[in-house]
C-alpha cells in the first residue's frame, strides 16, 4: 500500500478538477516574479497531484515549490473551479512532515514557539539590543550598512522594541472606561506581545475607551500559524485545543485580536478540529466568536475621536485579513473616522507584500522582489503613513521603506485611532 | 535526448534559464487543455539572440522546439509530442520596448502579458482591442501565434488586424524583421499575415510591432435574459442588421450561466435559458447610450424576459469577469471538458445552436454553449470524465459531430484557438487536400528540417 494512503491527505476534488486554464498565474506573486510555471499555483497543483498519484516523488525539488508558495490565497479566491492551490501546498507540507518529520520543527514549533516564557527568553537579546542603545549606535554609525544584505533587511524588520513583553505588562483585566457595554476577550499574539507591544496596548485602550472590559488571558499559546506553515498540523491542533480551553474559562462571547494572522488561524479552529468529536462543536463555537479588531469596532457604536492625525495615510491589505477573513472595508472605515487624516488608496492594495510569515528568511530573493512591487505602489501614493493590521506585513513594510529610504511610518490602523483619541488631551 | 545538448544549452543561455528536473518537466508538460507531453528540457531565453542560439543548436541536433508562453492555449499547440524536444518558453522576454505616440504603435517582446500591454497603452489614452478571455494570463506572442480573438473583435478585429511587424527567428536561427510602422504595405508577400496564426510552426515570434487605436471614452453594457436559446441567438442578427455595431455581443446558455452563478454568486437568474451580454462603446456618450438602448429594444422585441443595464463601472467589470470565467467554471460540473471554438456565418447561429443541442441529446453528455455570437464564434464545451472510457469515447465522437455541424452550415473549425494537436484530424475535412498540400509546401520551405513545433496543425500523412 502507498504510504500516502494511510495519511490525512487532500481529497481528489481538491485538485482533480483543475483544468489548467491558467487564470491563477495572473494573480500569483511568486509566478509574476519568477515567470516560471513551477512557481505558479497551476504548477503547484500539478506537482501536488502528480506527487499524490505517485507519478512524482515528494522530492526536495517538489517540496521546494510547496514551500515557495506565499500562501497569500489570491489563487484560492480567484479560481472559478473552486480549487484552492494555496491550501493544497499547505496540505502537501503536512503530508511530507508525516513521512519525514524534521527534528528542528519539533523543537521550534513544538517546544519553543508555543511557550511564551521560552519565547520571551529567546527574544531577550533583541530587547537588550534596543534597550542598551546598541541599535541606535548601529544606525548612527551605519554599521547596518556593513551587514550582508539579507541580515540588514532582517534587522530592518524589527519595530521599536518594547522594554518588556506586553504579556508581562498588560493586566488580565482592563476595565471599560465609563459604563461597561461589552466584555471581550483579547487574544494577545506572540508577535504583538514581543515586538508590537505598543500597538496592542493601543488596541486595548481603544476597546476600553469604547465601553469594553477587556480580558487578556496570559496563558494563551501561539495561534498555530507558524506550525501550520511548516506542516505540523498536529501541533496546530494541540495549540488550538489549549487556546479554546483558556477562553472557555473566561466566559467571554467575543474574542478580539489585532493580529490578522492570529485572527485567520483562530477562525479556522472549527475546520481544523472538525474530525475530533469531543472538540468539533467547541472549536466551531470558539471560531465563531473571533473578530479582528477592526471588524469588531465596525459593529459597535464607536465614539468619534475629537483629536486629529494630520497625515497622508494609505492602507495595505494583509492577505490573512482581506482573503483570510474577508475584512477590508472595516479598517478603511476606521481610518475615515479620523479628522485630518488624508486617505489615499494604495494601488494593488491586496497584493501580497512578500512577508508570508518567514519568506524574508526562507525565500529571500523572491520575497524582496515581491516587496519591490509593493514599494513601487507605496511610493506612488506619496503617503507619510502606511497602515496594516498584521505584524508580518508591518515587519516586511518596515524593511521595505528602509531599503528605499522612504519617509513613511508603518503602523496598525487602530494605533492611528488611538493617537486620535490621545490627541484630544492636547 | 543527450545530456550534451543540455550542457550546451546551459553554456549558451545560462543555468537560470534552462530547466530539466523531473518536476520542471512535469509542469511544462501541459497547456490549457488536458493534453500532456513531456519535453526533454525547458529553456527560458531572455533575448532574441538567445532564441536564435537555441534554434541553431536544435537545428544542428535535429531537436524539435515547442514554443510556449503562459500555457493558456486551448488546442494543445504548446504541448510537447511523444518525441519530446525543447520547450521554448518566452515568458521572460516581457519588456514593452517602445510606445510611439505619434504613430500610435507599440513594440513589445513576445512574453508581455496582453493585459499588461493594454493597461500600459491605456494610461496614454491608446487602446489595444483584442481581448481573449485569457488576456490576463496569456502573452502577446501566444496571441499572435494563434491569432487570438475575444469579445471586442466583433467591432475591432482580431490580433492579426493589429500586427504591423514582427521579429522572428527562422528555423535555421536567422533573425528576420518584417513590416514597419505603416498602416499600408503591399511590398512583397504579407509575411505578417502568414506568420500570425502559424502556431510556431513556421518561425518563432520574439517581438511584435502593434497598431493602436484611440481609447473609447465611454462604454455601456447590458445583460438580456431569455427563456429560449433560439430567441437569444435570433436577436444577435436582429441587432447587427439594424445597423448597430456593438463592441461585443456575447451569448451564454443556461449551463454556462448556472456555473458562473455557482462560482461567483453574482445574483444571475439561473432559470433563464440563455443570456446576451451586449456592449457598445465610443467617444460620444450620447451615441453609445442611444445604441445600447436601441439594442435593448431589439432584445425585448425578440422575446427577452428582461434587459438590465450595468449601472456603473463595477457592475460592468463584474459582468465581464463572469463572462471570462465561464470556461474554467464549467469544470465544476465535470473533471474534463473539450472546449471548441467553431465559427459560423452569423445567420447560421440559430441553426448551429439547434444542431449542438441535438448532438448533446443523442450522446447523453452535456454541451455548454457560450461565445462571441456577434461574430459567429461559439464555444461549445463538451463536459465529461476522461477516466470513464465510455464517456471519453462519446466525447471524441461528439467533437467530430460538432465540427461537422459547423462545416455543414458554412462555418469553420476554429475562430481563435488554432488547430494545435486537437483539431488536426478534422483539418482535411475543413480545407480539402489541395489547401493542405500548399500549406505543407510553405512549411517545408520555411522549416525544411521540421523542427519548429512539428506534429501540429497538419494531420499525419497517410502511410504509403
Amino acid at each position: 500500500m502507498n504510504i500516502l494512503d494511510t495519511l490525512e491527505r487532500p481529497s481528489e476534488k481538491e485538485y482533480l478538477n483543475c483544468i489548467r486554464c491558467g487564470l491563477c498565474l495572473a494573480v500569483c506573486p511568486t509566478y509574476r516574479e519568477h515567470l516560471n510555471e513551477a512557481a505558479s499555483p497551476r504548477g503547484r497543483v500539478a506537482l501536488a497531484r502528480k506527487g499524490l498519484e505517485g507519478e512524482l516523488q515528494l522530492s526536495p525539488n517538489l517540496m521546494e515549490q510547496m514551500y515557495g508558495c506565499f500562501a497569500c490565497m489570491a489563487c484560492n479566491e480567484l479560481c472559478p473551479v473552486g480549487i484552492k492551490p494555496a491550501e493544497l501546498t499547505l496540505s502537501m507540507r503536512a503530508i511530507q512532515e508525516h513521512i519525514q518529520p524534521a527534528g528542528w520543527k519539533e523543537i521550534l514549533f513544538g517546544k519553543l514557539i508555543p511557550r511564551p516564557v521560552r519565547m520571551e527568553a529567546a527574544t531577550l537579546p533583541l530587547r537588550i539590543y534596543e534597550r542598551s542603545g546598541l541599535r541606535k549606535l548601529v544606525y548612527l554609525l551605519r554599521v547596518n550598512r556593513l551587514l550582508p544584505g539579507q541580515l540588514r533587511d532582517l534587522e530592518a524588520m524589527l519595530p521599536h522594541l518594547p522594554q518588556r513583553p506586553l504579556r508581562r505588562v498588560l493586566p488580565e483585566l482592563t476595565l471599560a472606561r465609563g459604563q461597561e457595554k461589552y466584555r471581550v476577550g483579547f487574544f494577545l499574539g506572540c508577535a504583538q506581545s514581543l515586538l508590537f507591544a505598543e500597538e496592542s496596548s493601543a488596541s486595548v485602550r481603544v476597546l476600553a475607551r469604547n465601553g469594553c472590559t477587556v480580558i487578556t488571558p496570559k496563558e494563551v499559546e501561539c495561534c498555530g500559524m507558524p506550525a501550520r506553515g511548516y506542516g505540523r498540523l498536529d501541533l496546530v491542533r494541540k495549540q488550538a485545543k489549549h487556546n479554546i480551553e483558556v477562553f472557555e474559562k473566561t466566559g467571554v462571547e467575543t474574542i478580539v485580536t489585532d493580529c490578522a494572522t492570529c485572527g485567520s488561524t483562530l477562525k479556522d479552529y472549527g475546520t481544523l478540529l472538525v474530525k475530533e468529536p469531543e472538540w468539533a462543536d467547541r472549536a466551531i463555537l470558539f471560531s465563531a466568536r473571533v473578530r479582528d479588531i477592526s471588524e469588531f469596532l465596525a459593529v459597535i457604536p464607536l465614539e468619534k475621536p475629537h483629536g486629529r492625525v494630520d497625515a497622508r495615510v494609505t492602507y495595505h491589505d494583509p492577505c490573512h485579513l482581506r482573503r483570510g477573513q474577508n475584512v477590508w472595508k472595516q479598517p478603511r472605515a476606521l481610518l475615515s473616522l479620523i479628522d485630518g487624516l488624508d486617505f489615499v488608496e494604495l494601488p494593488e492594495a491586496d497584493w501580497c507584500c512578500g512577508s508570508a510569515g518567514s519568506q524574508l528568511i526562507s525565500h529571500y530573493e523572491t520575497s524582496v522582489k515581491v516587496m519591490d512591487r509593493k514599494l513601487d505602489n507605496l511610493a506612488s501614493t506619496k503617503a507619510q503613513v502606511v497602515a496594516s493590521g498584521c505584524p508580518g506585513c508591518q515587519m516586511q513594510l518596515n524593511t521595505a521603506v528602509k531599503r528605499r529610504g522612504l519617509d513613511m511610518r508603518v503602523v496598525h490602523p487602530v494605533t492611528l485611532l488611538d493617537e486620535a483619541y490621545e490627541a484630544e488631551n492636547e | 535526448m543527450n545530456s550534451q545538448l543540455i550542457d550546451r544549452l546551459l553554456k549558451t543561455i545560462g543555468k537560470a534559464n534552462v530547466l530539466y528536473s523531473p518536476e520542471d518537466l512535469a509542469v511544462y508538460s501541459y497547456d490549457g487543455t488536458f493534453a500532456e507531453g513531456h519535453p526533454d528540457v525547458v529553456v527560458l531565453p531572455e533575448t532574441t539572440e538567445q532564441v536564435s542560439q537555441v534554434v541553431r543548436l536544435a537545428a544542428e541536433t535535429r531537436t524539435p522546439i515547442v514554443p510556449r508562453g503562459m500555457g493558456s492555449g486551448l488546442a494543445a499547440g504548446s504541448v510537447a509530442l511523444p518525441t519530446g524536444g525543447i520547450i521554448l518558453c518566452l515568458t521572460r522576454m516581457n519588456h514593452i520596448l517602445e510606445i510611439d505616440k505619434e504613430n500610435a504603435t507599440v513594440r513589445v517582446e513576445a512574453g508581455v502579458i496582453t493585459a499588461d500591454l493594454q493597461s500600459a497603452v491605456e494610461k496614454l489614452n491608446f487602446f489595444y482591442p483584442p481581448d481573449p478571455s485569457s488576456q490576463r494570463h496569456s502573452t502577446i506572442g501566444g496571441n499572435v501565434a494563434c491569432n487570438a480573438g475575444g469579445p471586442r473583435c466583433l467591432k475591432y478585429g482580431v490580433t492579426g488586424d493589429y500586427v504591423l511587424g514582427l521579429t522572428v527567428v527562422l528555423a535555421d536561427g536567422q533573425i528576420l524583421r518584417t513590416g514597419q510602422k505603416t498602416i499600408k504595405d503591399v511590398t512583397g508577400y504579407d509575411l505578417n499575415g502568414l506568420f500570425t496564426g502559424s502556431e510556431g510552426t513556421l518561425c518563432l515570434v520574439t517581438e511584435v510591432l502593434l497598431r493602436l487605436v484611440a481609447k473609447p471614452r465611454f462604454a455601456k453594457t447590458a445583460l438580456a435574459e431569455y427563456d429560449s436559446l433560439v430567441d437569444a441567438s435570433r436577436t444577435v442578427n436582429a441587432i447587427l442588421t439594424a445597423g448597430i455595431v456593438p463592441a461585443s455581443l456575447e451569448l451564454m446558455d443556461q449551463t454556462a450561466i448556472a456555473c458562473i452563478e455557482e462560482a461567483m454568486h453574482m445574483g444571475l437568474q439561473t432559470d433563464v435559458a440563455a443570456s446576451l451580454i451586449i456592449e457598445t462603446d465610443g467617444t460620444d456618450e450620447q451615441t453609445v447610450l442611444r445604441e445600447i438602448e436601441a439594442a435593448a429594444r431589439i432584445c425585448q422585441e425578440n422575446g427577452a424576459r428582461s434587459v438590465k443595464m450595468a449601472r456603473n463601472e463595477a457592475e460592468r467589470g463584474n459582468l465581464w469577469k463572469a463572462r471570462r470565467s465561464i470556461s474554467p467554471a464549467l469544470a465544476r460540473l465535470a473533471p474534463n471538458k473539450m472546449g471548441e471554438d467553431i465559427t459560423v456565418p452569423r445567420s447560421a447561429i440559430p441553426e448551429v445552436v439547434q444542431r449542438l443541442r441535438t448532438i448533446s441529446t443523442n450522446h447523453g453528455l452535456p454541451i455548454a454553449i457560450f461565445g462571441h455570437a456577434g461574430d459567429g464564434n461559439l464555444h461549445p464545451n463538451i463536459l465529461f470524465d476522461k477516466r470513464q472510457p465510455d464517456q471519453w469515447e462519446k466525447a471524441e465522437k461528439m467533437v467530430g459531430e460538432v465540427f461537422a455541424a459547423s462545416l455543414a452550415v458554412g462555418g469553420t473549425l476554429s475562430g481563435e484557438h488554432g488547430v494545435g494537436v486537437m483539431k488536426r484530424p478534422y483539418l482535411e475535412g475543413a480545407l480539402g487536400p489541395l489547401s493542405i498540400e500548399i500549406q505543407r509546401k510553405i512549411k517545408q520551405a520555411l522549416d525544411p528540417l521540421n523542427i519548429l513545433n512539428p506534429g501540429k496543425i497538419f494531420p499525419d500523412k497517410a502511410q504509403p
